[in-house]
C-alpha cells in the first residue's frame, strides 16, 4: 500500500475536532526552501521519491527516520554536496530565493555561501582557531584585518565559544575538546553569514552537556538562520525542532509541527517509529 | 497498537499501567454498586464497608500516579504511548473522585437507614446501574484501546441526567408536602447528585481514552439532559 494512501486514511480516521496541533498554537513561518517533486538517484537507485514539503524560515526543521531512509541524502541534496560524486543526480525542485538548488546550472559557490553545513564529527581545519573562521570568509569577501577580527569575534560569540577561545585564537583548533570543536565548526559556518544551516547529526559524537550547549545554540541561532537538522535522537528532535519530517525508505511519510508529531502523529508508520516499535 | 516495542519491558510497563487503572475502575464500580445496595436495603454494615474501602481506591490512585511518573521519567514515552500514560494519570483522578462520591453516598445511606423512608428508590437503582455499566464499558475501552466504545460511553450519559431530573423534582415535591421529609429528602438528593456526578466523571474518563487512542479530542459539547439547575416546583395553588 502506498504511504500516501495510508496517510490519507489516517487523516480520515482522526476526526479533526481541533486536536493537539490546533490547541498547542504551533505556527510555522513562511517557507524558506520549497521542495517539490524532488527525486534523487545514486546511479539507478532512487534514494528519494517525490519529496514535497516546505522548510520554514528561521525555524528548526528536524528530519528523522531509520538508517537509510533518505534524510541525510536530502541534507546532501540541499547544498549540492552530491555534485562532487559522479552518477548522483537529483530531479525536481528545491527553491531557495527563486533559485532551484538542484538545477544543473545553479551557481554552487553562491549556493554554498547561502547554505552552510555542520557534520556529525567536528571537522576543524589543522590551523589556528582564528584561521579556521577567517579561511572561509576570505573566499567570499575581501575585508581589512580589523574587519576580519570583528567577524571572527562575532562568529565565535554567536557560536557560544568566544569566552573559551578568545585567549587562544592563535593556538591550534585541534587542541579544543570535542564539544568546543563542534561549536568552532558552527562558528566557521555562520562566519560566512549563510541563510540556511544544515546540521547532520551534530551531537552524536558529543557528551550530554556539550549536546545541550549545541541545542541551546541552535535555539539561539534560529532567530537569524533557517535550520535543518538530521538526528537519530528523537528526544533531540522533540527538543529542538519546530517542524519534524519523518522519512522511510526514501519517502517522506509525514511532516508536522513537533508538538503534533510527538503526541499525535497521523501515520501508523510514524507512530511505530517514534514509539520504538521498529527502526 | 498491534505490534510490540523493541524493548519488551516497556510493553510490560504500559500493560501494568492499564491493568492498575482497570483494577481501580473495577473497585470504584463495586463501590457504586454496594453503596446503592446499602441504600436500597437499608444495610448499614454494607454501607460502612463501602466507606472503609475508599482508602483502597485512594491508594491505587497514588500507585498509578507514582508509576506513571516513573514511566515518563525512565521511558520518555512518545505519541500513543505518551497519551496512554497521560490518560491513565487523568483517569485515575476521575476514578478517585468516583470513589469519594460512592463513599459519601454510603455515609448518607447510614443516616437514611435511621429515618422513615420516603418515595421510591427505583430511580436510584436505575441510575446507579447505568453509571456502573458506563464505567465498566469505559474500563473495557481503555484496556482494549477502543475509541468507538469510549465515544459510546461519552454519549451515554444523557439518560442518567434525565433520571436525576426526575428524582430532583420528586424529592422537591415530597419536601413541600411535609417538612418532616426534608432531612431524608436532602440526603437522598445529595446521593442522587453523587451518582449523577459519577456519570460525569465517567464521561471524562471516556474523553481521556478517546484522546489516548485517536490523538484527538472529542467535541467540547457533550449531549446533556440535566435541567435541574433551572427547575422550580411550585406548591399547588401558588
Amino acid at each position: 500500500m502506498s504511504t500516501t494512501t495510508e496517510t490519507n486514511a489516517a487523516e480520515t480516521a482522526t476526526q479533526g475536532f481541533g486536536g493537539v496541533q490546533a490547541r498547542s498554537g504551533a505556527k510555522l513561518n513562511a517557507p524558506r526552501i520549497a521542495i517539490k517533486n524532488l527525486d534523487f538517484f545514486y546511479g539507478d537507485n532512487r534514494a528519494l521519491k517525490s519529496i514535497n514539503f516546505d522548510i520554514p524560515d528561521r525555524q528548526v526543521t528536524g528530519m528523522i527516520g531509520p538508517s537509510g531512509c533518505g534524510k541525510s541524502t536530502l541534507l546532501r541534496v540541499l547544498n549540492r554536496m552530491y555534485s562532487l560524486y559522479p552518477g548522483q543526480r537529483a530531479t525536481g525542485e528545491a527553491m531557495l530565493d527563486g533559485m532551484n538548488i538542484v538545477a544543473p546550472d545553479a551557481d554552487l559557490n553562491a549556493l554554498r555561501a547561502k547554505i552552510g553545513m555542520v557534520f556529525q564529527k567536528p571537522t576543524p581545519f589543522p590551523m589556528t582557531i582564528y584561521e579556521n573562521i577567517a579561511f572561509g570568509v576570505r573566499l567570499h569577501e575581501k575585508m581589512s584585518k580589523s574587519q576580519m577580527d570583528e567577524r571572527v569575534e562575532w562568529a565565535l560569540t554567536r557560536a557560544a565559544i568566544w569566552n573559551e577561545a578568545k585567549d587562544r585564537l592563535d593556538s591550534s583548533a585541534l587542541g579544543l575538546s570535542g564539544g568546543q570543536q563542534q561549536r568552532l565548526c558552527i562558528a566557521r559556518t555562520i562566519a560566512v553569514r549563510p541563510e540556511v544551516i544544515l546540521f547532520d547529526e551534530p551531537t552524536s559524537a558529543l557528551d550530554p552537556i556539550s549536546t545541550l550547549k549545541i541545542e541551546e545554540l541552535i535555539d539561539e541561532l534560529k532567530r537569524d538562520f533557517t535550520i535543518v537538522i538530521v538526528t537519530h535522537n528523537m528526544q533531540q528532535a522533540a527538543r529542538c525542532a519546530d517542524q519534524v519530517a519523518f522519512f522511510y525508505l526514501g519517502e517522506l511519510i509525514e511532516v508536522a509541527p513537533a508538538a503534533q508529531m510527538f503526541t499525535a502523529p497521523k501515520h501508523p508508520k510514524t507512530q511505530e517509529y517514534i514509539t520504538g516499535r521498529f527502526g | 497498537m498491534p505490534n510490540e516495542h523493541i524493548v519488551r519491558s516497556y510493553d510490560e510497563d504500559l500493560r501494568k499501567l492499564r491493568d492498575l487503572t482497570a483494577r481501580m475502575g473495577g473497585l470504584a464500580e463495586r463501590q457504586v454498586a454496594d453503596a446503592t445496595r446499602a441504600l436500597v436495603r437499608r444495610d448499614t454494615t454494607l454501607a460502612a464497608e463501602v466507606v472503609s474501602r475508599d482508602a483502597q481506591i485512594d491508594a491505587l490512585e497514588r500507585e498509578i500516579e507514582a508509576f506513571s511518573i516513573s514511566v515518563l521519567a525512565l521511558r520518555q514515552p512518545m505519541a500513543a504511548d505518551l497519551r496512554v500514560v497521560i490518560a491513565a494519570m487523568k483517569a485515575s483522578n476521575d476514578i478517585e473522585r468516583i470513589g469519594d462520591y460512592a463513599a459519601n453516598a454510603a455515609k448518607r445511606a447510614i443516616v437514611l437507614a435511621s429515618l422513615p423512608s420516603i418515595g421510591s428508590l427505583n430511580g436510584f437503582e436505575r441510575m446507579a446501574q447505568l453509571v456502573q455499566e458506563n464505567l465498566k464499558a469505559a474500563m473495557d475501552a481503555f484496556v482494549q484501546d477502543d475509541a468507538d466504545a469510549a465515544r459510546r460511553v461519552w454519549e451515554a450519559d444523557e439518560p442518567v441526567d434525565a433520571i436525576y431530573n426526575g428524582i430532583f423534582r420528586e424529592l422537591l415535591t415530597f419536601m413541600m408536602e411535609d417538612p418532616r421529609n426534608i432531612s431524608a429528602a436532602t440526603h437522598m438528593l445529595f446521593i442522587a447528585k453523587n451518582i449523577e456526578r459519577i456519570g460525569d466523571h465517567t464521561t471524562n474518563i471516556a474523553e481521556r481514552i478517546f484522546y489516548a487512542v485517536r490523538g484527538d479530542s472529542l467535541p467540547d459539547e457533550r449531549p446533556k439532559a440535566d435541567q435541574s439547575a433551572f427547575a422550580v416546583v411550585r406548591p399547588a395553588g401558588a
